[in-house]
């Protein structure tokens, strides 16, 4: 057996198995297709960068698009830890915003600025997690498979917002008008402000660039989601459900209910995806009828960057940097050379698949490892640990 | 008012529109009843419609383009088996990396090789001798003037409850869904019968997609089945994980969707965006009523481990 | 202190990559950046400017260049290729072709105030001295379509298959209903909004059901139209577009286009940016200033 500084040195290296083969896997696959289409794929590959990171401009974007996946992502990473595959991000997205954006109209300039920006962010939040709660409820107490339950919310939260706004949430000077359908603009006061960063002799990065506070939001939440899952019973409970549903009811945790808070906290993440992105860079609500105009699939991306950051919300940050980047990128790489973007959608789609199939190995990995370190019951730090652990050995 | 409503042509449109479902939520039922929950249908889906049309187009064959279509749904059925059963990996989220995959895959190519929309000679509609005439309750309307595909898919219901119940093979796919270690023991190889319902479901998917580019619509557009797929799965619970019933929540969401249509048509008030909205609150309705009593596969999502 | 750490990494992550330089545009070449929320060949609303800027490039050659990011239907990308080219300052005219970019051109715009901005379709400015709108009088071609449909119709019953309610759509689909009115009061045009401007299978089936409940003539807009535009085909009956020519998808079922000819406004905008004006004015399409141009099918010959 090796010595134990090894064993985790070499555990570590393990971990790192399933982003750095499903990265390698898709970048093969993508270059085989950048051949086929007779693409350079050196130059495509410095296009891509180029527009991720290549400018002061461009690594803002990146961040701007990261946040909302990275909301997303920390709230699957609650929901899969519990065993609850959450496909409703978009749906639960846009509750959020819908939720956000009416209490920001509706009390801007009555109540203090801060105060309507903590209430419209608690709404979003309050409203993302009753919409993804619904799911888990129907699962919970219907048995009704979530993954289901979700791409149907994801429908009719889209209708329901597309009702909302050509009617009561319209905005009241477009009455009439035949525009796209939108709310009207939150006041300036409410509007996150800009992110820079203020570096030696006063020069200030991404001054002028779009990035927002809403980066700062999604990495307290992280920060807040890691202490819950790992360091509260609450948090404790869920993760039990999520490694063996029988053995935790046989140790007394009430499933049901872990199930619905999962949805919930998820949801919530979800919805302040939602709040964030209005008040943070749109400003207002819009539409074009379908659910990616607003959440520009986030709520899938959100999955993507969560598998990759081994479900792990300070894993989502990276991860979800990472995506924004590619996803920026390609849109770039469009432009200067010609490569449609639907290219990066299929080698996301490999990515996640490689992602989830190395994540295997990883999990089986990590369950021996568990194994040779709890089986002591002394070291299991409650009654109820030991014996869920106990259960899910047998 | 109401016969303006419910019109033959309101159930003829409802048995149509509920053929890609059918193809893809019982390719899908084979899978589930063996115990693979194969998420990324509606990404096959977009692949087989890609490749029928295109085939379609090239040849001016529309059997050549099923043809492709089963084939290229064959294909991506043995990823899928191979990254479901082999590499046991989690169902869901593997599921939503092939329905990306395919997305975006379809549209690359669909700009590639074929650039603008284009439209199909297609199969047209077969009126069947003598039974397409019926009058009485617009049956002649109603069932007996589709094309082939239509009629393929509702063939395909007692064809596939009778290989699901009355056949060795059925047996093996129920008993290695039910209890794959029992399975094992019995000598069944587990692994081999999933790749085989994988498979064979993932044709279907490839099938449905070409029932709508080379059938029903006869064109093909970047994301051309807009999650049709991911309602073809939800159909597999609320059918209960049996062909007729699988039949009858195609039909019923196809009715709601067609009547939709109808209602708009005919100018009746109703916020359209409600009206879009209906099928899938429906349906959410009817899983909740569905998932009571589940005869849902015991081991579904669960990969097979030998000996635990 | 978290963010402290992020913060660092965030700057680290900015330094290490650079600072690229931009260049200025100082040349002669007119240099034009389009985004465009669907496919330059869609037969409707994204080609219909990828075809106007190709005309202008014919017609202008080397005084001319242009890029074009197409299917851009999430808003918010468009915002990060529009900032990525005004930033740049290599282009002369920044083009958001599509109503819900309007936003974002709003808060761009005042942002760069030495670049020109067009979006449309729509008339507001929002009083910014560099920012052109362009919209069509949709519904002129839209009448002219359903005078004729009307005269065509032997049911009496018109289909239109809609996305949703708004912009060109609604104009044109306005004036088609009052179109084929004017010709014959007593004729029924069925209109279905599908709330999507992209959903093939819903519009397809909307043009179905049009067919079954007797209506003999079909029209609709946006690029899910190719639906119905071969249901119009297998059924033999005529079919109307508007934004774009959709004759060769038609085939024997068109009778007449409404075709947006952008390049008559961009030629306006050009030679008034060349002029020094970079903005503040409204241009409208319409059959009189030959920005709206009636294209006969097969059927309508």
């Amino acid at each position: 057996m090796p010595r134990p500084h090894v064993r985790a040195w070499f555990d570590r290296l393990f971990d790192l198995l399933p982003p750095v083969t499903s990265l390698g896997a898709a970048l093969a696959v993508a270059s085989i297709l950048l051949i086929v289409m007779n693409a350079n794929v050196g130059e495509a590959y410095l296009a891509l960068a180029a527009g991720a990171f290549g400018t002061e401009n461009a690594t803002a974007e990146t961040l701007v698009k990261a946040i909302p996946v990275l909301f997303i992502a920390i709230g699957i990473c609650v929901a899969f830890r519990a065993s609850v595959i959450n496909i409703g991000g978009e749906g639960q997205m846009i509750a959020g915003a819908v939720a956000g954006v009416t209490i920001a109209i509706a009390f801007g300039g009555r109540l203090p600025p801060l105060l309507v920006i903590v209430l419209s962010l608690l709404a979003g939040f309050a409203a993302g997690a009753v919409y993804g709660g619904i799911a888990g409820f129907l699962k919970a107490y219907f048995n009704v498979n979530e993954i289901l339950s979700t791409i149907m919310l994801n429908q009719v939260a889209v209708q329901m917002m597309n009702f909302l706004l050509n009617g009561p949430l319209l905005d009241p000077t477009e009455v009439g008008t035949n525009h796209i359908p939108k709310t009207a603009r939150i006041l300036n006061e409410l509007q996150l402000p800009r992110l820079t960063i203020g570096w030696f002799d006063g020069v200030e990065v991404f001054a002028r660039t779009r990035l927002h506070y809403g980066l700062i939001l999604a990495i307290l939440l992280a920060v807040v989601v890691y202490v819950l899952l790992w360091h509260t019973p609450i948090g404790y409970r869920i993760r039990a459900v999520g490694f063996n549903d029988r053995a935790s009811r046989y140790a007394g945790i009430n499933v049901r209910r872990q199930v619905v808070l999962a949805m919930c906290l998820a949801g919530g993440c979800a919805g302040l995806a939602g709040v964030v992105q209005v008040l943070g860079l749109q400003y207002r609500l819009q539409t074009d009828g379908s659910p990616a105009g607003f959440t520009a699939n986030a709520g899938f991306n959100g999955i993507v960057a969560a598998l990759f950051g081994g479900l792990n919300p300070f894993g989502a940050i990276p991860a979800s940097i990472f995506f924004g980047g590619l996803l920026v990128g390609a849109q770039n790489m469009q432009r200067d050379i010609g490569v449609p973007a639907s290219l990066i959608t299929a080698v996301n789609g490999i990515i996640v698949i490689f992602a989830v199939s190395s994540q295997v190995f990883v999990q089986r990995r990590r369950q021996r490892r568990r194994n040779i370190e709890i089986n002591p019951p002394t070291t299991a730090s409650s009654p109820e640990a030991a014996a869920a652990t106990r259960k899910a050995q047998a | 008012m109401i016969e303006q409503v419910f019109t033959a042509s309101v159930f003829a449109a409802a048995l149509r529109l509920a053929t890609p479902y059918m193809f893809a939520s019982i390719g899908e039922m084979f899978g589930q009843r063996s115990g693979v929950l194969n998420l990324g249908v509606d990404g096959i889906m977009l692949m087989g419609a890609f490749f029928a049309h295109y085939v379609a187009l090239m040849t001016g064959s529309a059997v050549l383009g099923v043809g492709a279509a089963l084939l290229v749904g064959a294909l991506l059925g043995l990823a899928t088996a191979f990254v479901s059963v082999t590499l046991k990996a989690e169902q869901g989220i593997s599921g939503i990396g092939m329905y990306l995959f395919g997305l975006g895959m379809s549209e690359l190519l669909f700009q590639r090789l074929v650039g603008t929309p284009r439209s199909v000679e297609g199969f047209s509609a077969i009126y069947i001798p003598l039974l397409s005439d019926i009058q009485f309750l617009g049956i002649g309307e109603i069932f007996f003037r589709h094309n082939i595909l239509v009629y393929v898919a509702f063939a395909l219901v007692p064809i596939s409850a009778y290989i699901i119940n009355r056949t060795p093979f059925g047996l093996m796919i129920r008993a290695v869904g039910q209890n794959p270690q029992a399975a094992d023991a019995m000598g069944i190889n587990v692994a081999r019968v999933r790749y085989m319902t994988v498979i064979l479901g993932s044709m279907l998917a490839g099938l449905a997609g070409a029932a709508l580019s080379v059938a029903l619509l006869k064109v093909f557009q970047q994301n051309l089945t807009s999650g049709l797929g991911f309602i073809a799965v939800a159909l597999v619970y609320f059918g209960r994980w049996r062909p007729v019933g699988i039949m009858i929540g195609a039909l019923l969401f196809s009715f709601v969707n067609a009547l939709q249509l109808q209602i708009s048509a005919i100018g009746l008030n109703i916020p359209s965006e409600f009206a879009v909205m209906a099928p899938y609150v429906i349906t959410i309705i009817a899983l909740v009523f569905a998932s009571r009593q589940t005869e849902k596969p015991d081991a579904l999502t669960k990969p097979f481990e030998r000996g635990e | 202190m978290n963010k402290r750490l992020v913060t660092l990494l965030l700057v680290m992550a900015a330094l290490l990559v650079g600072v690229l330089p931009t260049v200025n545009a100082q040349d002669d070449v007119f240099r034009v950046a389009a985004v465009a929320p669907s496919a330059t060949n869609d037969l409707a609303f994204s080609q219909s400017m990828f075809d106007a800027l190709t005309l202008v490039d014919a017609e202008m050659g080397d005084a001319f260049d242009f890029v074009f990011q197409e299917g851009t239907f999430v808003v918010d990308d468009a915002a990060v290729a529009l900032r990525e080219w005004a930033a740049s300052g290599e282009y002369d005219l920044i083009i958001a072709h599509g109503s819900q970019y309007g936003a974002i051109v709003e808060e761009l715009a005042p942002e760069f105030p030495e670049t020109s901005f067009a979006w449309g379709t729509d008339q507001n400015t929002f009083g910014l001295p560099n920012v052109f709108a362009y919209t069509a009088a949709a519904g002129e071609g839209g009448f002219l379509n359903g005078a004729m449909a009307a005269m065509m119709s032997e049911s009496g019953i018109i289909g239109v298959v809609g996305p949703i309610e708004v912009g060109d759509a609604k104009l044109y689909v306005d004036g088609f209903v009052a179109g084929a009115a004017a010709i014959r009061p007593d004729v029924q045009v069925q209109v279905t909004y599908i709330q999507s401007f992209s959903d093939v299978p819903l519009a397809t089936e909307a043009a179905n059901t049009f067919v079954a409940n007797g209506a003999d003539v079909l029209t609709g807009t946006a690029q899910m139209v190719v639906g119905p535009i071969a249901v119009a085909t297998e059924n033999g009956i005529p079919w109307f577009g508007t934004q774009s020519s959709q004759a060769d998808l038609a085939a024997e079922s068109g009778v007449m286009f409404q075709v947006y000819r952008w390049d008559v406004v961009l030629m306006d905008m050009i030679a008034s940016i060349q002029g020094g004006t970079l903005g503040g004015e409204a241009f409208t399409l319409t059959l009189a200033n030959g920005g709206l141009q009636m294209v006969m099918g097969q059927r309508g010959m």
